[in-house]
């Protein structure tokens, strides 16, 4: 089922609000939004489930303006961050609620087939009859899908579907879900915090700020061609330093870099902190080391330019300078944006 | 305490002296304030024996005040206990203006002493009162009969089931309900096979107060009656009027079956809770309601 949301607007009092987003989704997509706490990323999901209505706008699903459809009637399978499984319920009477009490009368073996077929499919076989505070919360949250998987929703929406869950669970559950996708082929969005979850899971990711889209791509293409600096900082660690931009080029501390399609004026460079070579001397930014962490697979080291801007970049262990020396910082990649 | 245990300093408040005079302390009040009074009621209560008490039950007057008492509740407490619910589930599911003045308003006859209540409904029904022409012309008999003392009840007791759900039900949020709902279920389905499964402790702990007090209640009651013997006496009154009639133990007789009537509710709620305790193993993602419903 394919989504359509155009021009949507809700209104808050407070942060969540969304302010005119319109977006496309293809049938069998599995899409992220992503985006930090406030920018109104919850607030989209809950509005294509119909637990929230939309101020403004319109969402389709295929030709059918579901705007306006209640969330009982709009046929999607939404799985809450806590998971909301019912407490009082075996997690056989989970997964069977929607079919108990869905108009299309289902006899109760069918029912109990169908369980069963879920219960395989996201690997619970056994626990039919325990209560959800008696299983783990990765458990939980399958079992959360599965609920959400029986009653053949159109769209399946997930809100922060592993935010409550330990790192390692996290990824095994991450691959397992992609897993799961492909083989139902069903349109999917998830709204996540985490960047790394939405690159490694989706097939495109929306990335949100303040209430609207700041860019939408392919994992690829937000990562090598980020939209502006708060894309390039959201998906990861990066060091800005202030430019000044003339004539296509960005020049920090008397250095020159691309600024291809920047306007003259103030600015900024951005670049990750795996892009910087240090050098004795010779060519870059001059800078001083202000502190150097030791991490499992590489050193981090704190510096200083000359203009006492503040740089991290990533060296193989066995760099070999400390606290206090002087140098220069030869920077790849650099992304030039205009001052924010 | 230097040599407590293995040398180890006490844990806070494992100090044995403290932990016996506290419970000394709680002891000696139980006993004083809550055990010694109900025992007197019994004594007293077959103080010239258990002809002369079965005597002053049988009496029909104080046939007649059980009677009305069991009816007030009967009606009271079914009425205050869906009141609660609606109120509990407007404020704790939805949003709307005035929730707060709502919640702070439904909490007011905790705050407003009963005879206060008694008065103000007086001026409302009675024959000079706001609407006691009007009654009085339709010929529909308020104050000074049932539907007085109901509603006199009705408003003491109002806070009763709605404090107890409201903290437990905003613990709770709105997830399971949104979760119904979106797997296709009803309002009415949402409310009977996922809310109330979830908030039955809470809400039982709510009508066996508010019974109580209905039965118990004295004072509104009071002003309402009119005390006309036989006729708009509830117990607690009929009580009162025993003791002045220097009936003393005609009067324990009548309060010991009030005393016996609030010990069958607590009964029939242990029972009920015991019954339901066996089956469901209560989930730790509501470890903080939890607290809240098993008092």
């Amino acid at each position: 089922m394919k989504i359509r949301l155009t021009n949507v607007v809700k209104e808050f009092q407070t942060f969540r609000a969304v302010h005119g987003v319109s977006l496309d989704i293809e049938s069998g997509e599995l899409v992220a939004l992503l985006g930090p706490s406030g920018s109104g990323k919850t607030t989209i999901l809950r509005m294509v489930a119909g637990l929230e209505y939309a101020d403004g706008g319109a969402i389709y699903f295929g030709e059918e303006n579901a705007t306006d459809i209640p969330v009982r009637e709009r046929g999607v399978g939404f799985v809450f961050q806590h998971y909301a499984l019912f407490p009082h319920m075996t997690v056989g009477e989970n997964i069977a609620f929607g079919m108990k009490v869905s108009k299309v009368k289902r006899s109760p073996e069918a029912i109990a087939k169908r369980v069963a077929e879920l219960l395989d499919l996201v690997q619970l076989g056994g626990l039919k009859d325990r209560f959800p505070g008696q299983i783990s919360g990765g458990q939980r949250q399958r079992v959360a899908l599965a609920r959400a998987l029986a009653v053949d929703p159109r769209v399946l929406l997930l809100d922060e579907p592993f935010g409550a869950l330990d790192a390692n669970v996290r990824r095994d559950l991450r691959r397992w879900l992609r897993k799961i996708h492909d083989e139902l082929g069903i349109t999917t969005l998830f709204v996540t915090h985490d960047q790394e979850e939405a690159l490694d899971l989706a097939d495109r990711v929306v990335i949100l700020n303040k209430g609207k889209i700041v860019q939408e791509g392919t994992p690829e293409t937000v990562c090598r061609n980020p939209a502006d600096a708060f894309v390039m900082n959201f998906l990861g660690d990066a060091n800005r330093l202030d430019a000044d931009i003339r004539g296509g080029k960005a020049y920090v501390d008397g250095v020159a870099f691309e600024a291809g399609g920047v306007a003259d004026g103030g600015g900024q460079i951005l670049f990750r902190p795996a892009d910087v070579t240090w050098h004795e001397e010779g060519q870059g930014i001059a800078a001083k080391i202000v502190r150097v962490i030791d991490r499992p697979d590489s050193r981090r080291v704190l510096a200083l330019t000359g203009s006492g801007q503040p740089v991290e970049f990533d060296t193989a262990p066995e760099f070999p300078y400390g606290k206090g020396e002087e140098g220069f910082l030869d920077i790849r990649r650099p992304r030039a944006y205009p001052a924010a | 305490m230097a040599h407590h245990g293995k040398g180890k300093p006490p844990r806070v408040g494992d100090n044995p002296v403290f932990r016996r005079t506290l419970l000394a302390f709680v002891l000696v009040l139980v006993a004083l304030m809550i055990v010694a009074p109900l025992v007197v009621i019994a004594v007293e209560a077959f103080s010239r024996g258990v002809g002369y008490f079965a005597a002053s039950i049988a009496d029909p007057d104080t046939r007649h005040a059980i009677l009305l008492t069991v009816v007030t509740a009967l009606i009271a407490v079914p009425v205050n206990t869906a009141f609660g619910v609606a109120a509990a589930w407007a404020i704790t599911k939805h949003d709307f203006r005035g929730k707060r003045l709502l919640t702070v308003v439904i909490e007011l006859p905790f705050s407003v002493s009963p005879i206060v209540a008694g008065v103000s409904y007086l001026f409302v029904y009675g024959l000079q009162g706001l609407f006691g022409p009007a009654l009085q012309s339709a010929e529909i008999k308020i104050l000074f009969a049932l539907p007085g003392i109901v509603l006199a009840s009705m408003f003491v007791t109002a806070p009763f089931v709605a404090r107890e759900l409201i903290p437990l039900m905003q613990a709770q949020g709105r997830d399971l309900e949104e979760a119904a709902t979106s797997l296709g279920a009803s309002g009415w389905r949402t409310f009977f096979s996922v809310t109330l499964p979830n908030i039955k402790w809470a809400l039982l702990y709510g009508v066996v107060l508010c019974n109580s007090r209905v039965m118990g209640e004295f004072g509104a009651v009071s002003v309402v009656s009119g005390n006309i013997r036989g006729q708009t006496n509830t117990l607690p009154l009929h009580i009162e009027l025993l003791y002045h009639d220097y009936n003393a133990a005609g009067s324990f007789a009548a309060a010991s079956i009030l005393a016996g009537l609030a010990i069958v509710t607590l009964i029939a709620k242990v029972a009920l809770e015991r019954q339901g305790a066996g089956r469901v193993q209560r989930p730790s993602q509501l470890a903080g309601a939890d607290s809240i419903t098993r008092r």
